[in-house]
């Protein structure tokens, strides 16, 4: 079962869920976390891996024979992102803006275009604690996540159970980390803002066909709108983490909510419970 | 005239609050909200709408039925699993246009893509410029783009001093798109390892792009041997701490109540602020 851990807005505490989340399930499942948050990569702040391996994350772009080319302009007509242009006897390529889609090697009348790797990013493998540990990073510079994204979800096996944190927002980034989950947990804050992005994000995952229920973290503070929206909408809210500064405290050393107080392990398993039933019942229906 | 984006790399440590207050204390300016993906800033600053305008970009690829005799080129040849079936996944299609060249029966034809609105407004603090991208949509980067074209014109029309940008979390996409050109990026970091670490990174992304920074520690009093640590670094690369807002309700407070948090309260987190401004904007 793949379980995503997303948000619309930011820090409102994905990565304490999704690394509370897959520790509380390590004793009894076979777990992989993955973390998509591959601008600002932070689950292994808290889960500190041992990386056993690591692969460079490489876009194939375009690279031009001189000799062979015509200078026809096939490749710039044919180039969705304006990444090459053709400029009198000059060809001139702009790697950044490629997509490494290809078209432009294939279509080249001279077979003028071959292509060469170019790193945007890299994907480390390891364990933590009895996990199995995926992360990517893009490199600082590049523009395009989803490659990356792509990338540490394919080194996943798809064994036990996987978790995966999500970026914030609810553009392509989070479309691509999310699209595959059987479930995912919406993080929210009982705040304007957090309302305000949560229906985005349930926006996001209906248009997405995933089915999804709210943690309500730092409760206590703020309104009571987000409960009334997920009652009013029939979204379960599975877990709420009240605002407390000994969790705050926690998450400001990197210590997973559920390693500095234990207690917490049982929400987290009950949490994990409530998933297995949506989803099984779910997929219930989905046969009928 | 001056840029200022609010950029923090980590989500949720307060760069939407901050703008907002930032809206409240500067003259002659005009707003931009950047973090297009999931825009907040409007709840704080209470536009009147006054121009809405469609954003079309990009284009995904629709196969004709009638037309395709399922010869599976197409899908041997797209990079990014975009088609199964003979059908176009539009959510994975990144509008290339390679299947649409090479089908021997031209059945695909590509269909521009309706990815979004930007919004002129009218404010209590003057002009605000901000969108909204469609759910699940690509070209952000464009979007926000767009939102600082439109916020730079009026700007110049108006001769106004000053663009405050509400940036998106992250480094990739749009938080290029927000920062490219700038005069100053704002960085605001909160006393965590996570905040840290994203700081470091967002700070690298200023230096790669040449675009002065700032930082501002939120919540510093949260962990105090963590603000320290920030500015430690801070020191070391050379970038100014310009404020240390402690942590307080009352910014949550304010956001229920939809209003700036220096309008809200006079206290210590609304003095940081105000020095915050004083220092970037030298007055």
């Amino acid at each position: 079962m793949i379980i995503s851990v997303a948000s619309g807005k930011g820090g409102t505490g994905k990565t304490l869920v999704a690394t509370s989340l897959a520790l509380s399930l390590k004793d009894s499942h076979k777990v992989t976390l993955l973390d998509c948050d591959v601008e600002e990569p932070n689950a292994h702040v808290f889960l500190k891996p041992a990386i056993t391996s690591s692969e460079p994350v490489l876009i194939p772009v375009p690279k031009i024979d001189e000799e062979k080319c015509t200078r026809c302009g096939k490749c710039a007509e044919v180039c969705a992102y304006n990444a090459i242009a053709v400029l009198g006897e000059h060809v001139l390529t702009f790697p950044q803006l490629c997509h490494g889609c290809g078209a432009c090697s294939y279509l080249c009348p001279e077979k003028a275009i071959s292509e060469e790797p170019r790193e945007t990013g890299v994907v480390e493998m390891g364990q933590a604690d009895g996990l199995e540990f995926i992360h990517g990073k893009l490199t600082v510079g590049e523009a395009m996540a989803p490659p990356i994204i792509r990338r540490v979800k394919q080194q996943d096996n798809n064994e036990g159970t996987v978790i995966i944190d999500i970026p914030p927002g609810t553009s392509c980034p989070v479309v691509e980390a999310v699209k595959g989950s059987d479930f995912c947990l919406l993080v929210t804050e009982p705040t304007p803002f957090g309302l305000n992005d949560l229906i985005l994000a349930v926006e996001t995952m209906r248009e997405l066909d995933i089915p999804c229920g709210v943690v309500l973290n730092r409760a206590g503070v703020g309104d009571a709108k987000v409960e009334e929206y997920c009652l009013k909408e029939n979204i379960p809210v599975l877990l709420t983490i009240p605002l407390d500064t000994e969790i705050a405290r926690l998450y400001s050393k990197g210590i997973p909510l559920v390693e500095g107080m234990p207690q917490w392990k049982d929400s987290f398993g009950q949490l994990f419970e409530s998933i297995e039933e949506i989803v099984d019942e779910r997929n219930r229906s989905l046969k009928r | 005239m001056k840029e200022i984006v609010v950029l923090s790399g980590k989500g949720g440590t307060g760069k939407t609050s901050i703008v907002g207050s930032l809206a409240a204390l500067a003259r002659d300016k005009v707003l931009a909200d950047c973090d297009v993906d999931a825009a907040d800033l409007h709840l704080l600053l209470k536009p009147r709408l006054k121009q809405e305008t469609e954003f079309w970009s990009g284009q995904v690829a629709h196969i004709d039925p009638d037309k395709c005799t399922e010869c599976g080129l197409c899908q041997d040849l797209c990079r990014f699993d975009a088609i199964k079936d003979f059908r176009v996944d539009p959510v994975s299609c990144e509008g290339c246009c390679f299947c649409s060249h090479i089908c021997p029966a031209e059945a695909i034809t590509m269909k521009e893509n309706l990815s979004g609105h930007w919004f002129i407004s009218d404010t209590r603090y003057g002009p605000l410029v901000h969108a909204r991208l469609g759910i699940a949509q690509e070209n952000s980067g464009k979007l926000v783009a767009q939102v600082r074209q439109q916020a730079r014109k009026i700007a110049q029309e108006r001769n106004l001093g000053y663009i405050i940008s509400d940036g998106p979390p992250g480094i990739g996409c749009p938080v290029i798109s927000s920062l490219s050109g700038a005069s100053l990026a704002l960085l605001v970091t909160e006393p965590t390892l996570s905040g840290i670490h994203d700081l470091e990174r967002v700070l690298s992304v200023c230096r790669h792009f040449g675009i002065p920074a700032v930082v501002c520690i939120n919540k510093y009093d949260i962990n105090e041997e963590n603000s320290r640590r920030i500015e430690g670094y801070c020191l070391k690369q050379g970038v100014e701490v310009a404020a240390r807002i402690p942590f307080d309700n009352i910014v949550t407070e304010a956001i229920v109540r939809g209003v700036p948090v220096v309008e809200y309260s006079d206290g210590r987190v609304s003095s940081e602020i105000k020095k915050l401004w004083r220092s970037i904007s030298g007055n």
